[in-house]
């Protein structure tokens, strides 16, 4: 007898939730702050009760309407989805709280960014549970038009120029993913992950090996891989704080975690030639992404940059997976929540700062470390993650990483990862000590609601705890994953 | 050449044309029509291969099968969507700037 509400349920939770409270936002938009934090935190519980059932009871699988899966759609809640939804709960949670406060004074934009907001987190939790490619291209297309809306929030022509060249980039990544949908459904006759899984050794090669590379490209595109990122600074920089937090932390997540899905699932670890061809540029992205994030003159684009070099990691993993196997995923899904979490805070404390000094000019930045402590604390903490310094999140999956670099002898990759750290560390201690330096004239600062600090704070309290917390979150993501080899040593398991 | 074959390479083409236009038309507008055929040639792939899962392609190859049909009418929707939001965006960006394309991000 299942218990009651078990997995199904909450499963369902966590995509009508958001779903029904985004509508709710948009046809009562004076009750839309109000409604919007209420739907968060119901929605942050459902994710908790679904992230305890597969705890406790391991995958749970849902057939929407009770269709099986030839021709219905079926959600599947394993671990890697559920500590996805979990870190996307947590930075959901923070940036409602902070975007009450950040709009409290701008009622149209908060107005839109509610029901968009809302939207976009229904969107990623649908993403995260699908396993049906074309379904998941449908939830891709979401979240493409939710933040490409969210982007254009403020109306401003950099704002519009932004969402414009995101929305064209968005849907050309996602038409190229389903080109490789439609050679697979040709190749296998199917689009759920699993049959396909099952069909797709008998399929011809090179429509495999076609239908690799569309889908591959399409969502490199999407996640902003070096040398395809030309498009992520100019969206990034100039929305508002609480969307390009999200935007960074979330939304790029949600491609490099289908590309993740493929490669594990459906093309069996892809071809050892295009898994070569990304690690090189990802290595390229995390140099090149921190000098360009260090040569900046305005924070907000600093951020992007970093964001930049940080998903060059997560790239990094692809070759070295091929031999390391499992604890390399393992520590680039680390890197990925831990980079959730921190820059995620380290947005919404630049939001902070913005609002503080009304610029975020990093030259400029006149002692905010004494007058804006608590968003100083949150930046640095952050950073400490980014930066990848024990105990945190980011030092977990760079060590996991960084461990399968030197037993394969790649050392150019272990000089990578080791250089993107220093210059990480560069770009952070450069904002950290403008902040502490008092300019030439002084400036006249605004009232920072302590909602803005304290949500970022938390979020980055979050992100070094994430490094004390390996022995429950890597036994997590082995939850329903074959390719996963268990048994990955916990590292520094205390720090 | 098979016909599905036939229908697929058009598809492909309509996609290498639509990329081309895409890359080297400067007015947003442009830029939307290449993206419509380049999802048009996509579903025109997905269309024109269709057939059944192979051990029932085996008796009846050119049965059209009403799983893809589905999965594109879908598509359709998405792509008119997303034509809606692009053109929604660009008729505001030529409200504020008074420009239509992309331009240098750099002037403001």
């Amino acid at each position: 007898m299942p218990s009651f509400p078990g997995g199904m349920e909450w499963t369902l939770a966590s995509v009508f939730v958001p779903l029904t409270g985004a509508l709710l936002c948009f046809l009562l938009p004076r009750r839309a702050p109000l409604l919007g934090r209420l739907t968060a935190l119901l929605t942050v519980a459902a994710v908790l009760g679904l992230l305890l059932t597969v705890l406790a009871e391991g995958t749970q699988q849902t057939a929407l309407g009770g269709w099986p899966a030839p021709l219905g759609i079926l959600w599947r809640a394993d671990g890697l989805s559920v500590a996805l939804m979990a870190m996307t709960a947590l930075v959901g949670l923070g940036v409602s709280v902070y975007a009450h406060a950040y709009f409290r004074d701008k009622h149209t934009e908060g107005a839109f960014f509610w029901p968009l907001w809302l939207m976009l987190w229904t969107a990623l939790d649908a993403l995260f549970l699908s396993r049906d490619l074309f379904n998941l291209y449908v939830t891709l297309e979401l979240v493409g038009f939710a933040a490409a809306s969210l982007t254009a929030l403020d109306g401003s022509a950099a704002a519009l120029r932004g969402a414009i060249r995101y929305l064209l980039i968005s849907m050309l990544g996602s038409l190229s993913y389903l080109l490789g949908v439609a050679l697979i459904y040709h190749a296998c006759g199917s689009v759920d992950i699993v049959l396909v899984a099952e069909r797709i050794g008998t399929a011809p090669d090179l429509v495999v090996a076609v239908a690799l590379g569309t889908m591959t490209a399409g969502l490199v595109l999407k996640t902003a891989l070096f040398p395809l990122h030309f498009w992520l600074p100019p969206a990034h920089g100039s929305a508002p704080a609480p969307v390009s937090a999200v935007l960074s932390a979330l939304v790029v997540k949600a491609s490099f975690y289908l590309l993740l899905r493929l490669w594990l699932e459906v093309f069996d670890g892809g071809g050892p030639w295009l898994a070569e061809f990304l690690g090189v540029l990802g290595a390229v992205a995390v140099v090149w992404g921190s000098v360009a994030a260090l040569r900046q003159a305005r924070l907000k684009l600093l951020m992007a940059y970093s964001t930049v070099a940080q998903i060059g990691y997560f790239f990094m993993a692809f070759p070295l997976a091929a031999v390391g196997g499992g604890a390399v995923w393992a520590g680039a899904l680390y890197l990925v929540l831990a980079h959730g979490l921190a820059k995620a805070a380290m947005f919404l404390s630049v939001g902070s700062v913005l609002r503080f000094a009304r610029h975020d000019r990093i030259d400029e930045l006149d002692r905010i470390v004494h007058r804006l402590p608590l968003t100083l604390t949150a930046f640095a903490l952050a950073g400490v993650s980014i930066m990848g310094l024990p105990p945190s999140g980011g030092f977990i999956g760079k060590w996991l990483m960084l461990e399968a670099a030197f037993r394969q002898g790649r050392y150019g990759f272990v000089a990578v990862i080791l250089l993107g750290g220093v210059l990480a560390a560069a770009y952070v201690f450069r904002v950290v000590g403008h902040a502490f330096t008092p300019t030439a004239r002084a400036q006249r600062a605004r009232e920072v609601p302590a909602a803005m600090e304290w949500s970022a704070l938390l979020l980055a309290l979050a992100a070094i705890l994430l490094g004390l917390l390996p022995p429950l979150v890597l036994p997590l993501l082995e939850i329903g994953q074959v390719a996963v080899v268990s048994g990955v040593a916990a590292p520094a398991g205390s720090g | 050449m098979s016909q599905p074959v036939f229908w697929a390479l058009v598809g492909m083409a309509l996609v290498t044309l639509g990329l081309y236009a895409l890359i080297v038309h400067a007015h947003l507008l442009r830029k939307v029509l290449a993206l419509n055929i380049i999802s048009s040639g996509v579903f025109l792939v997905f269309i024109g291969l269709a057939r059944r899962a192979p051990e029932a392609g085996a008796a009846l190859p050119m049965e059209p099968d009403p799983v893809p049909q589905a999965m594109v009418l879908t598509g359709i929707v998405v792509a008119v969507a997303a034509t809606g939001l692009a053109l929604a965006l660009i008729v505001r960006l030529r409200a504020v700037t008074g420009r239509t394309t992309l331009g240098d991000d750099t002037d403001d």
